[in-house]
Order: C-alpha cells, then sequence, then structure tokens
C-alpha cells in the first residue's frame, strides 16, 4: 500500500537497457506470469533459463525499476467501478509542480502527470484518473481536486471513459514483428 | 462473475495481489499463507479470477522508460463517421497499447508504447498519415504518482 513511484525526472535518467537474456523475460511474461507454484521456473522452461535466474533477474530488474511490480491488474468495470474520469486542469505553470504532488496524494487518484498543453484548443497541464462506481463518486472526488488546487486552477474538464477500444498493455515486439508492424501501418 | 458474485476471500485475493507478488522462490505459496488459504486454492481462484475477466492480467508491470523504451499519451478528434474506421487502424498498431473512448471533442485516447524512445515521433506521424488526422501528443512531464489499488 506504501509504494511510491518516483517522479518522472528521475526516469529520464534513469534507463537503462535490457540485455538478451532479461529481454527474452520481459517477452516472455509481458502477456502474465504463469499461475503455478514455481513461476521462474515455467518461464525458464520458455526462455532456456534456469528458475533461479530468471527469479534472480526479475529481482534485479524490480530493483532498477525496469519493472514496477508483480501484480493483478483488476479490470475496473468487472469490480463495479463503472465510472471512470480523466480530470484534466489548467494549473499556472509556477505552481502545477507543488500542486500535481498534492494532488497526487488524495485518495482515489491513480495516475497523476503533467503533460503539455495544445493551446488554444487544449489548455489542460495537470491530469489526474479517478475511479468511482457512479459519475456522481467521481464528481465528488474532483471537487476535492479543485479545492486542493484554488486560485492557480483555471479551469478543469472530467472525460469519462465510455468505452474500451483496446487494452493490451506494454508490448516488446521481437525485431521481425517491428518490421512487419511497420509494413502494416504503411499499408494502413 | 461480476464484483457482486465473488466472495471475501476472492476480495482478500485480488485486494492483496494488487500491491505485488513477492519476489521469493514460490511467491503463492507465501501469498497464500499471510491470506491464509491453501497454494491450491490461491491458484485456483486466482487463475478463475483471471480467466473470468475480473483481472485484465496478472503479471509483471513494466516501466517502458527504464527500459530504454517510449511511452506517450495521444489523442485524436475523430469525426463520428470515421470512429470505427480510425479505431481499426489505431488498434492494428502493435505499438498502441490502450485506446479508450472519451466523452470529448477529443475522442480517442491511446497510449503508445514503443521499444526505443526515438520510434514515438514516427509512430505519432504513421498514426496521422494512416488517418489523416492531426495527433495531440501529450507525453508525461512529470510523473507525480501512478498506484492503481481499487478496493473490492
Amino acid at each position: 500500500m506504501s509504494e511510491f513511484i518516483c517522479p518522472s525526472d528521475i526516469n529520464k535518467t534513469g534507463a537503462t537497457s535490457l540485455d538478451e537474456r532479461d529481454r527474452a523475460i520481459v517477452l516472455a511474461t509481458q502477456e502474465g506470469l504463469p499461475l503455478v507454484a514455481d513461476p521462474w521456473a515455467a518461464v525458464g522452461e520458455q526462455v532456456g533459463m534456469s528458475g533461479n535466474e530468471v527469479l534472480s533477474r526479475m529481482q534485479t530488474m524490480l530493483e532498477r525499476g525496469v519493472i514496477r511490480r508483480i501484480a493483478a491488474v483488476p479490470n475496473h468495470y468487472r469490480l463495479g467501478y463503472v465510472a471512470n474520469g480523466m480530470t484534466v486542469w489548467d494549473v499556472a505553470d509556477a505552481e502545477v509542480e507543488r500542486l500535481g504532488r498534492e494532488v497526487a496524494t488524495i485518495e482515489g487518484v491513480s495516475h497523476c502527470y503533467q503533460r503539455p498543453r495544445h493551446r488554444p484548443y487544449w489548455p489542460y497541464n495537470l491530469f489526474a484518473m479517478l475511479h468511482g462506481r457512479t459519475r456522481e463518486d467521481v464528481e465528488r472526488q474532483a471537487q476535492v481536486l479543485r479545492d486542493c488546487l484554488g486560485d492557480a486552477c483555471h479551469d478543469h474538464r472530467i472525460l469519462y471513459s465510455t468505452r474500451i477500444l483496446k487494452k493490451t498493455g506494454l508490448r516488446l515486439t521481437g525485431k521481425d514483428a517491428q518490421t512487419v508492424s511497420t509494413e502494416n501501418d504503411a499499408r494502413g | 462473475m461480476n464484483f457482486l458474485e465473488f466472495d471475501a476471500q476472492d476480495r482478500a485475493i485480488v485486494n492483496r495481489l494488487q500491491n505485488g507478488l513477492p519476489l521469493v522462490l514460490h511467491p503463492y505459496a507465501a501469498v497464500a499463507e499471510e491470506l491464509g488459504v491453501s497454494e491450491e486454492e490461491l491458484l485456483a481462484r486466482l487463475t478463475r479470477l483471471r480467466d473470468s475477466g475480473v483481472l485484465s492480467r496478472f503479471g509483471p508491470m513494466y516501466h517502458a522508460e527504464r527500459m530504454g523504451g517510449g511511452l506517450t499519451l495521444a489523442a485524436l478528434a475523430v469525426p463520428e463517421a470515421d470512429y470505427e474506421r480510425v479505431v481499426e487502424i489505431l488498434n492494428n498498431v502493435p505499438e498502441v497499447a490502450h485506446n479508450y473512448r472519451r466523452e470529448h471533442t477529443l475522442n480517442m485516447w491511446f497510449v503508445l508504447a514503443t521499444e526505443s524512445s526515438e520510434r514515438i515521433p514516427q509512430v505519432v506521424t504513421d498514426i496521422e498519415v494512416a488517418t489523416g488526422l492531426p495527433v495531440f501528443n501529450m507525453p508525461k512531464e512529470r510523473e507525480f504518482y501512478v498506484r492503481v489499488h481499487l478496493s473490492v
């Protein structure tokens, strides 16, 4: 529960490339981890490594932050969280870092980022995801954020998701697959 | 199976495993002990929760940037008459990891995840060419928090 992910300014300098063996583990596990008593050995069988090597490499990737965590990702809708609102806020640039950190501590916020504006069309620079069982829940949470942001906030919107069009998570593609995908893009 | 149909044990498992599986030799046995169930029971319930779609997935969350990869959020304003055509184009792009319809003129929001950060601009351009629509690219400038935890 107390997990806190570091701010992105560390991310930019913290990038590490994967060696071929790490990469094989990522490819074998990006769809999920086997639900068997010894998942490391099961992954190891797929990639030609011992279970111990898989475990030790995954521990290192976790320490380096390459893996955020190994966890269950609930389907919001199936759990009754049918109101998923991306709240977007136009916050004074001088205040956005301080306020972003505050907003991130508010209960119910699952992701919080500063992103670029596209003025005049898109004036919003602070994004916070909220999840509720009803839109009223989300609006109540959004009001807490609004109060926290105070005068530094000029405008805001709640963009509810109304359809999941695709949800696969991160995918590494093999070198060959990447060539194929580029060709597909060109044909698209 | 919907959220009303799973029992207290299922709820405890979902709540516990959103926080992460320990990286130990027999991780499911360790969690089972914490929760007071057998390892077999935990694995059976997890399998059922995953296969019935209560869990979207179970496994490692990789951090694209830490792997040298690229990640960005982008949006399109798609004319309604064109919506399904554009869905098909985007969903066929392997680098599109998530795609949501949202209520706004910018009505299609997607996450691009690429193996190298240099590839993001190329994929953005490819999508603009294929759809004929301008992509509003909104890469994160700062990350304040990422921790999805839905109590059930």
